[in-house]
């Protein structure tokens, strides 16, 4: 029984991918491109050299941060959608506590600033997480109010205190911090390759949600909470705190997102450094099924996506903008999916649609249809 | 209305067979009405009436069977098409938008009152006041629902039908949310109307079917199993065919020892969901060993006592003094540590987590007790194993443990949160609504888990609208009216009709009268 | 400066702003109404304003030249119907969730106008645009006629829609079975009334006022269009709604609230107030939050089903 279920829903998910791929083919014929071109730069592309390929995790690595947290909020039944700003305030956080620390070891400085990263993103997170539990504000709404609240808090921080004096003298003024001390820097996996060990920190997050969520009381508070709020509450679940405690703990991944990516891979803060991360998290997450299982080969995938289209950006010339065309048509088939799965009358009218042109295969075969 | 091709005399359902996942929920059913006929339909819940019902207003589609209408065969696709051939049907939840008027309800449905941007709605208030003159039905077309009461809306359900041209009329439990005094007299119009128009009477209570119909059809496993003319038979034999079995209820033999007071709630004000005073200074006092029903018109302030019970609504004044310690405004942890135990109204989604296994569900108060997790991490061979006792002990019937509750049949389910509430070993159980919509079987076995825990000391309270269950099980009832107790009695002493009058807030005529009741005419007095 | 000056400037800013977030606001209160949630609204509008500003320029030079501006606007509907009906495909038909769908929605829109906007056009080009057109006689009316009646057309038109759309809500057989299938889908149902049907054609009818919304952005405001031209105003428009209690009335208030803002945050800048820049910029965003939180209450006057879908097998 279950078995069958999960072929069912495997068959789904390839159906889905198939039918996003169509119209996405739709939209590169329409601009002149050829798809199967375009599909081929995309899919293979990325993965010709060991470079792509650490580039492809370098990508992959804030994707699964990201998504684990927003698989802990959708699990808990409140949907974030403010990655995007709880990353960059994860990003300022962590670079001001690098930066105000100087001469500090590695031992205590890098700890210090991925925390200070996650601390901001939770806080971030847990505004709209206060929002919604007292005073029941929609959580999609203020989370993408405080995406772009972040956005100019970030670029005021950038342009203004956090500007690094050198932009200021020499004259080029671009918006950015100072350099951080070497000693917040992740390491390199690869040598010669921008992969850092921010790819193992979050492996072993993907180990601790699957833990947090199905083996700890926390998790089955939160996920009673989502799945079913009003027996949680019968039950003696304060689901309001649970609403606040998962948009911190998304929040707090969401930022130390942000952390890593400053601290693996540009070193200072950045205009643009989030560069979409938070919204094609919730891709990944949604594609993953909320499972950290998913969420890590999901990630992976995105990350050859994201790569894949920088390429065809220069060798096809089809925007690199595409790449949000096809997170929002994975979205669309993924939630239209999901509530097919959920629904068996529709299942059991497909399965009977199907049979007509199976004869014998079904044992309902019964004349007089209207 | 106008397109009727001519007035409906005669409905034939031949062999209709619809499959519903998981189920065969119509099994090749054959039935026949005629103008001036009252057809009763007997079955219990999940038996298949509602299904056969909405097929014939062309909600669903049947897979197979066919539908004549004075012999001639007909395909509804939706409820237009059944209105136009003179079909109509009163569902058993009203089907009235609450934030319209009666007029606006009805317009909905009457499509030659559309205009090219102009609505007629003064043609609506014109008809809905034809008709109720007709049958007697006086309706208020202005009035927003609602501001109504339920019988209030039944009213307008029925002018609504008539309105819409129906001749044949479908009446689903029409009488599920009344009180005695209000069914007898919606019993009563029916039978005055039934002379023009033909009628399918579907209900469980088969004292209303042998008042009301002329013949009667047995639903079981969504097969009819009996045809016959009501006249001839007794509501004791048609009980057994529509079970399949004989079924005796248990019934509370009085008795047992009723010890000391467990609960008392004293001058309790609690708000609706509408900032009404929906507890209005409500005096209530539970023993142990004792099941006290509450009986009442539902919307009464049932619901708002429930939920203060159980620490889910604030409560204004007034307190809930439970084993010495007032829970008034505590949080439903607390009350659920104090040892209260609820089972909720709507158990779907107050009571389980739907998409959670049946194992999780029976641990959803106590994951976090010592034999279920240690240093919070879930304990899962203590959960295991829990679920393993509890399902032969409570007769939980699944393919396994790990199956989701949401999958369970409505019996089923209650058992899980019978299971899981009992095993907890409260002091007192809040049971809301425990039976409705569960098959005999089911509901047999939760009536006598509940007698028993009562012989084992435990007090529970019992609201229900099925007079009959309250009048079983209780060793006192009381009757609530308008946020009130309007008075206590001991089962013994309570009769249908007794309950009935204080039910609709009219004066016991029995002792001395409670200090403000109004005393105003019987049928559908009661106002928002 | 002169007080009086001063409150005349921010009013007459402010009604050019408040046209793109009104006309969306009253398009998505059509969808809720009929219990719908279309958070995409923000990428229907990223359509309408992209085929607002391509349609005129591509035919810049042709014989169509002279209706550029009227085949943008009506392209600009139809681009935002066609997304309404794929919101309904998938909402209304899949049922799906309607938030994370409304997410999708917004990506699609927003990744779609920005891939064809810089395939088809690349760099920052403007249009001729929309002028404004001052109401003979009326514009000349000390104070009022400066405010009120020297706009573009289209705000004038959007005025007006507020009206039209309390009419066509509550005086029409159409605004009838709107508010009846997002209040109680089963009973309009049971009445004859095409649940589906009817979802259908108030998010198209939503998304066509989207997509006109957007056209405005992009062919009277800016005259131009780039990436970031709406800047999440869908969901401002969105925002408005909660707080118009789901009324035309209510919605128009909202959305002159939230551009007194905005002219009232340009003007201190024009006062040469000192004040951060972005933190002027986030002003109308924290509004919004503020504003949410404080019509929190509003829900029970509304469309009760909002953000369920309706499935006539499934039982209560």
């Amino acid at each position: 029984m279950n078995k069958q279920k999960a072929l069912f829903a495997g068959v789904v998910v390839l159906v889905v991918a198939m039918v996003a791929a169509l119209l996405v083919a739709l939209v590169l014929l329409s601009i002149g491109a050829s798809p199967l071109e375009t599909y081929k730069t995309i899919l293979t592309g990325p993965l010709s050299d060991l470079f792509g390929v650490t580039e492809v995790m370098v990508r992959a690595v804030p994707l699964m941060l990201v998504g684990l947290g927003i698989a802990i909020s959708f699990r808990s039944g409140i949907l974030n959608i403010g990655a995007e700003g709880q990353i960059q305030m994860g990003v300022i956080a962590a670079t001001a506590v690098a930066l105000a620390l100087p001469g500090q070891p590695k031992a205590v400085l890098l700890p210090l600033a991925l925390l200070a990263g996650a601390l901001g993103g939770a806080i971030w997170g847990g505004i709209a997480g206060w929002l919604r539990a007292r005073l029941q504000v929609n959580e999609i709404l203020s989370t993408v109010m405080l995406n772009y609240i972040a956005a100019q808090i970030y670029t005021f921080l950038l342009r203004g205190p956090m500007l690094d004096p050198n932009e200021l003298e020499t004259g080029s003024g671009t918006p950015q911090s100072m350099r951080l001390p070497d000693a917040a820097f992740l390491d390199y996996l690869v040598p010669g390759t921008r992969l850092h060990t921010g790819l193992i920190l979050a492996l072993v997050a993907a180990v601790l949600v699957w833990v947090l969520l199905w083996k700890t009381t926390l998790g089955y508070r939160m996920r009673a909470a989502g799945a079913g709020a009003k027996a949680a509450r019968y039950a003696g679940i304060p689901v309001e705190r649970y609403l606040i405690i998962a948009m911190l703990l998304a929040g707090g991944f969401a930022g130390l997102a942000g952390a890593v990516e400053v601290t693996g891979v540009h070193h200072r803060a950045i205009e643009g450094i989030s560069s979409g991360y938070g919204f094609a998290g919730i891709v990944v997450a949604l594609f993953g099924g909320l499972h950290p299982g998913g969420i890590v080969p999901s990630a992976v995938f995105f990350g050859i996506l994201l790569i894949g289209a920088d390429m065809t950006q220069r060798t096809t010339a089809v925007p690199a903008n595409m790449v949000l065309v096809l997170q929002g048509v994975i979205i669309l088939s993924i939630v239209s999916a999901q509530s097919f799965l959920r629904n068996p009358y529709a299942q059991e009218r497909l399965l009977r649609w199907l049979a007509r042109f199976l004869p014998g295969a079904s044992s309902e075969q019964k004349g007089g249809q209207p | 209305m106008t397109a009727v091709p001519e007035p409906i005399s005669d409905l034939q359902l031949e062999g209709i067979t619809k499959r519903c996942p998981g189920v065969l929920a119509c099994d090749g059913i054959s039935l026949q009405v005629r103008r001036g006929e009252v057809l009763a339909l007997v079955g219990e819940n999940g038996a298949g009436k509602t299904t056969l019902m909405n097929i014939i207003m062309g909600l669903y589609r049947p897979d197979s069977g066919s539908i004549r209408v004075n012999g001639e065969e007909v395909h509804f696709r939706a409820p237009g098409d059944a209105y136009a051939r003179g079909i109509g049907m009163v569902h058993q939840h009203f089907m009235l938008v609450p934030n319209m008027t009666v007029a606006e309800n009805l317009a909905l449905g009457l499509k030659n009152l559309h205009h090219f941007l102009r609505l007629d709605l003064k043609g609506a208030a014109q008809k809905i006041r034809e008709v109720s003159e007709r049958y007697e039905l006086p309706v208020n077309p202005d009035a927003y629902i609602w501001q109504l009461s339920v019988g209030e809306q039944q009213r307008v359900e029925l002018v609504k039908t008539l309105c819409l041209g129906a001749r044949l009329l479908i009446l689903d439990e029409p009488t599920s949310a009344l009180t005695p005094q209000e069914t007898d007299d919606l019993i009563e119009r029916l039978q005055r109307m039934a002379s023009e128009l033909a009628i399918i009477f579907i209900s469980h209570k088969l004292n209303e079917v042998k008042a009301l119909s002329d013949r009667v059809s047995i639903l079981r496993h969504g097969a009819v199993v009996f045809n016959g003319q009501t006249a001839n038979h007794e509501p004791a034999e048609l009980a057994a065919l529509m079970t399949g079995h004989e079924v005796t209820l248990p019934r509370n033999e009085g008795s047992g020892l009723q010890g000391e007071p467990l609960l008392t709630v004293k001058k309790l004000c609690v708000r609706g969901d509408r900032g009404n005073l929906a507890l209005d200074g409500l005096d209530l006092e539970l023993r142990e060993g004792e099941v006290l029903g509450l009986a009442g018109v539902s919307g009464n302030g049932q619901r708002e006592l429930a939920d203060a019970l159980a620490g889910l609504r604030p409560v204004e004044s007034g307190e809930i003094r439970f084993n010495g310690r007032d829970l008034a405004n505590r949080s439903p942890r607390e009350i659920i540590d104090a040892g209260m135990g609820y089972v909720p109204e709507d158990r779907q989604t107050e009571g389980i987590v739907p998409s959670f296994s049946i194992k999780d569900n029976l641990i959803l108060k106590d994951f976090a007790a010592k034999q279920f997790s240690r240093w919070s991490f879930l304990a899962r061979k203590a959960i295991d194993r829990n679920a393993e006792v509890l399902k032969e002990q409570f007769d939980i019937r699944c393919p396994g443990t790990s199956t989701a509750a949401g999958s369970l049949s409505g019996g089923n389910i209650q058992k899980v949160i019978l299971a899981r509430e009992i095993s907890r070993g409260p002091k007192a159980l809040v049971a809301v609504y425990p039976t409705r919509g569960i098959d005999m079987g089911a509901q047999e076995f939760i009536h006598s888990q509940l007698l028993e825990r009562r012989r084992e000391g435990i007090g529970i309270v019992l609201i229900s609208e099925e007079l009959e269950e309250v009048m079983n099980l209780s060793d006192r009832i009381a009757v609530i009216y308008k946020g009130r107790i309007l008075k206590v009695l001991p089962a013994v002493e309570a009769t249908r009709e007794r309950l009935g009058i204080l039910m609709a807030g009219l004066v016991d005529p029995d002792p001395p009268p409670a200090a403000d009741a109004p005393s105003i005419p019987a049928a559908g007095a009661a106002h928002e | 400066m002169n007080m009086g000056v001063g409150i005349y400037n921010v009013l007459c800013l402010a009604v050019p702003f408040s046209v793109a977030i009104l006309v969306a606001a009253l398009g998505e209160n059509f969808n809720q109404r009929a219990g719908v949630f279309n958070l995409g609204c923000d990428g229907i509008m990223c359509m309408g304003a992209f085929l607002g500003f391509m349609l005129p320029y591509s035919v810049k030079t042709g014989a169509l030249a002279p209706y550029g501006n009227l085949l943008g606007l009506a392209c600009a509907m139809a681009v935002g119907a066609a997304f309404g009906l794929l919101f309904a495909l998938v909402t209304v038909t899949f049922r799906a969730s309607q938030g994370i769908a409304g997410i999708g929605l917004q990506m699609l829109g927003w990744g779609l106008s920005g891939t064809l906007f810089r395939h088809f056009v690349g760099g920052v080009t403007g249009v001729e645009g929309i002028a404004s057109m001052p109401i003979p006689g009326l514009s000349k009316i000390p104070f009022l006629g400066g405010v009120l009646f020297s706009h573009n057309p289209l705000a004038y038109v959007a005025f007006l829609l507020v009206p039209a759309s309390w009419f066509l809500l509550y005086k029409t057989p159409w605004g009838l079975k709107v508010r009846a299938v997002g209040t109680h889908p089963r009973a309009a149902d049971t009445m004859g009334i095409r649940v589906d049907r009817t979802r259908y054609q108030a998010l198209m009818l939503g998304g066509a006022m989207a997509g006109l919304a957007g056209a405005y952005l992009s062919l009277c405001q800016a005259k131009m269009f780039s990436d970031d031209l709406v800047a999440g105003r869908g969901f401002i428009a969105v925002a408005l709604v909660y707080f118009g209690r789901w009324s035309p009335l209510g919605i128009l208030g909202g959305a002159l609230l939230f551009s007194i803002a905005q002219s009232f945050q340009l003007s201190m800048q024009v006062w040469g107030i000192k004040f951060p820049y972005e933190f002027a910029v986030m002003l109308p965003y924290v509004l919004v939050i503020v504003v949410l939180a404080l019509a929190r209450k509003a829900r029970q006057l509304g469309p009760t089903d909002l953000g369920k879908p309706y499935n006539r097998e499934m039982r209560f």
